[in-house]
């Protein structure tokens, strides 16, 4: 058993393994909310197979690679952005934040973009046009806005942690000896960034 | 140390954590403190009051029920009160109370802890709780009425009336971002910041069992989370999902439902299994038999429980296969309970026992909950489940499990510790007249329910056939008898906070685990110094007659 002495410095000191498991176990349980609207889309799916793929047809393929590029590279930055930080070069560590803002931003408009298109086609929940169309479209657009809607306000929490991250580095309480809330808040968007991976072929790619 | 920066009051001592004065003085000290003990003692006084509204509408219930007709309100008010009530003693009070209360004040104290690893998520918590109650609370005064769907929120109906449905659902969901915070607060403390010498075998079995617990609440909330979240999107955006008019499943509802639900009885159940392992070796002064068993006995709950959910849609015409399973899975959870059960009675073989109210709450505990398990098994049983389910059976079963088994272990719990926590003892024998009234009202109330039931006696019915009206009867004035040992009950423990008895004693009732080394009322630091943990958590060397191995060889 260690000396008592080396605890008691651990116990007065911040303990970055304690902050990272929080988060994990966070990550964990979002994975699992996200994961209960998997299991619907796989249900319905399975009962409306032919709906399903008349439905994800009408999806606009460009939108979805474009945004699935813009966030894939946006988790690059953000990791770029903790290694800035740990080597000390804090100017580069804001920039890069700053940039993976900026592409949530822009997959945010994207996705608004989008989403009108949709809208003007009619294919919005409770629209008359939607309705007329057999239960299985109906279940995929409700999914799809479901699932895309609450993936889109993950995004947009992840992009307000982040900014909170900036203002934190900016006045050095996040530096080269203590990253570690950039480091959890770099895991929170990996994990908005790894269900779009999932959305992404679910929606858009398998007809 | 970090108790340098402590004020010392004019005796040099310490103040308590009541006392504590840090940035904040008065009410806001209390309600923006971080201190785990005050977040526990602001839980116990909010859902103590809740569980007064809750046990007041099931009051209610119980005498609309005493004549077969209308007694005193109509259909629609019946069936919000009930809803009502599962909503308020299921999720806002059971759901949350002995992790919330008792785990947040002595689980980092049973650690050698300062405070959780979180403290200000800690607050958080207690927040979401708020708000997630008082969303209740004003659902059922709004106009449009309460929820009236029963606390299982089945499609399509919870889609379709036109009550405040929103608020409750909401209310929901908020609560289960509270408990699944709190779980990943304890999951961390228990990881991370156990005194060095506190191993996993030397932790005391509540610790283990909240450990056990927070897992189940961490896994399973999000898909109760979930799927009550996709309901108010269809309520409010009519997007199809589960409505069958919009080509929807509601047995998909039902099955995301119990996902949660049914793992969430262990939630419930466990922490009080935790609190019943704790008083059981201390007033029988014995070591607690087959401590691993125990131990691991939560986890296996945690894992078998997670995989039964559907023994609640036996009657929904599932495929043979998926009932055999799920019945026969039904069955296998049932062990690890039973083997508790098994080790706390050899616990009690040849201790010297001391009937305190603790222990009566205690052994209470496992004679309601082995009535409720037991029961539990019969409607385990498919043919038998076909008959028994919807009916009056189910209620005495849940009311034995979740009443009989965390209401008991609550009431133990506040007998146990709550001396430590406010430093005054209440008056011993005015709890166990309140005991005997309390545990002879509810089975005057509830054991009814199964008779009812085994008759036909539908639930969730406001008219009945006057064959049933003789329980009915009988079961009413179970409910009064019940209603007069609670207040007896809450009124003696309350008197004591003001005007009982002052105790400084640090031990107060001879328990070995750390909680009862610190000073009474604890510091606000807890422990001076890290503690020293030498011992297992139930060593009673001295009064120690014989162990049970010791006996067999
Ligand atoms: C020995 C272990 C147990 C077994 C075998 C068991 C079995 C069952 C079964 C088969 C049902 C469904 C009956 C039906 O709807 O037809 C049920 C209902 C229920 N059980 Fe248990 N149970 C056990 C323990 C518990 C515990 C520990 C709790 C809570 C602390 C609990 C709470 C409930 C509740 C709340 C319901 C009612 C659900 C409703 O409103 O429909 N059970 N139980
Ligand atoms: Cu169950």
């Amino acid at each position: 058993m260690s000396t008592q002495a080396v605890h008691v410095e651990a116990h007065e000191h911040r303990d970055d393994i304690r902050s990272r498991m929080g988060m994990w176990l966070f990550l964990f349980s979002e994975l699992l909310l996200f994961g209960g609207l998997f299991l619907m889309y796989s249900v319905y799916r399975f009962m409306h197979q032919h709906d399903f793929s008349i439905a994800s047809k009408e999806m606009n393929t460009f939108f979805g690679t474009m945004n699935t590029v813009i966030l894939l590279t946006s988790s690059l930055t953000m990791a770029l952005s903790i290694t800035a930080i740990k080597r000390g070069s804090r100017k580069l560590s804001i920039f890069f934040q700053l940039v993976t803002i900026l592409f949530g931003i822009t997959f945010m408009v994207n996705k608004f973009i989008e989403w009108s298109a949709e809208f003007r086609k009619g294919n919005f929940p409770g629209s008359a046009i939607l309705l007329n169309k057999p239960p299985g479209q109906i279940l995929y657009f409700g999914l799809y806005y479901s699932m895309v809607g609450l993936h889109g306000i993950h995004v947009l929490v992840g992009m307000g942690l982040i900014a909170f991250m900036t203002r934190l580095t900016i006045k050095g309480i996040i530096n080269k000896d203590d990253y570690v809330k950039l480091e959890t808040a770099g895991l929170y968007w990996h994990l908005v960034d790894i269900i779009w991976i999932f959305l992404f072929p679910l929606f858009y790619l398998i007809t | 140390m970090a108790s340098d920066s402590i004020a010392l009051d004019h005796n040099g001592h310490e103040p308590s954590y009541l006392e504590y004065e840090g940035k904040h003085k008065g009410l806001l000290g209390w309600i923006l403190s971080t201190d785990h003990k005050r977040i526990g003692i602001l839980y116990l006084i909010s859902i103590l009051s809740f569980f007064a509204v809750g046990v007041t509408l099931g009051f209610l219930i119980r005498l609309e029920l005493l004549t077969p007709q209308g007694t005193i309100v109509g259909p629609q008010a019946y069936n919000e009160f009930f809803t009502l009530h599962g909503v308020i003693m299921i999720f806002i009070v059971v759901i949350p109370v002995i992790p919330a209360v008792f785990g947040n004040f002595f689980l980092p104290i049973m650690l050698g802890a300062k405070d959780v690893a979180f403290p200000r998520l800690n607050l958080l918590t207690w927040y979401l709780y708020i708000i997630g109650g008082t969303l209740v609370l004003l659902s059922l005064i709004l106009p449009g009425g309460a929820a009236d769907t029963g606390w299982t929120f089945y499609v399509p109906y919870s889609v379709r009336t036109g009550t405040n449905m929103i608020f409750t659902l909401t209310a929901v969901f908020i609560l289960g971002f509270s408990s699944i915070l709190t779980g990943l607060n304890f999951l961390t403390t228990i990881h991370r910041i156990r005194a060095p010498q506190m191993g996993w075998f030397k932790m005391p079995l509540f610790a283990w069992s909240l450990y056990a617990t927070s897992w189940i609440q961490v896994i399973v909330t999000p898909i109760v989370g979930i799927t009550l979240l996709m309901v108010i999107v269809e309520r409010v955006f009519h997007v199809g999902i589960f409505d069958p008019s919009l080509g929807g499943d509601p047995l998909l509802f039902q099955h995301m439902f119990w996902m949660y639900s049914h793992p969430a009885v262990y939630i419930i159940i466990v922490p009080a299994m935790g609190v019943i392992s704790e008083v059981i070796p201390v007033f029988s002064h014995r070591t607690i038999f087959g401590y691993k068993f125990i131990a691991y006995s939560s986890l296996a709950i945690a894992l078998f429980g997670s995989l039964v959910w559907a023994h609640h849609m036996f009657a929904t015409g599932m495929s043979d296969t998926a009932e055999f399973v799920f019945s026969l899975l039904t069955f296998v959870v049932a062990i690890p309970s039973a083997i508790k059960v098994f080790n706390w009675t050899a616990t009690l073989y040849k201790g010297s026992i001391e009937l305190e109210a603790p222990l009566l709450y205690a052994l209470a505990f496992i004679f309601l909950f082995s009535i409720g398990g037991l029961t539990g098994i019969i409607q385990g049983a498919l043919n038998v489940d076909i008959y028994l389910t919807d009916t009056y059976f189910i209620v005495g079963h849940i009311h034995y499990v979740v009443f009989g088994g965390t209401g008991m272990g609550l009431f133990a719990a506040l007998h146990y510790w709550l001396p430590k926590m406010f430093g005054r003892m209440y008056n011993k024998k005015v709890a166990r007249v309140a005991f005997w009234f309390v545990f002879v009202g509810f089975n005057v109330l509830y054991f009814p329910f199964f008779i009812l039931g085994w008759m036909g006696m539908p639930r969730r019915s406001y008219h009945y056939l006057p064959q049933f009206q003789t329980y009915h009867v009988i079961s009413t004035v179970g409910s009064w008898i019940l209603v007069i040992g609670l207040v007896l009950m809450l009124g003696n423990l309350l008197r004591s906070l003001i005007n009982g008895k002052k105790i400084t004693e640090r031990n107060i009732w001879g328990g070995e685990t750390l909680e009862w080394t610190v000073e009474t009322p604890p510091t606000f630091e807890n422990f001076e110094n890290i503690p020293d943990v030498i011992n297992g958590p139930y060593e009673y060397k001295q009064n120690e007659p014989a162990t049970i191995e010791e006996e067999v060889k």
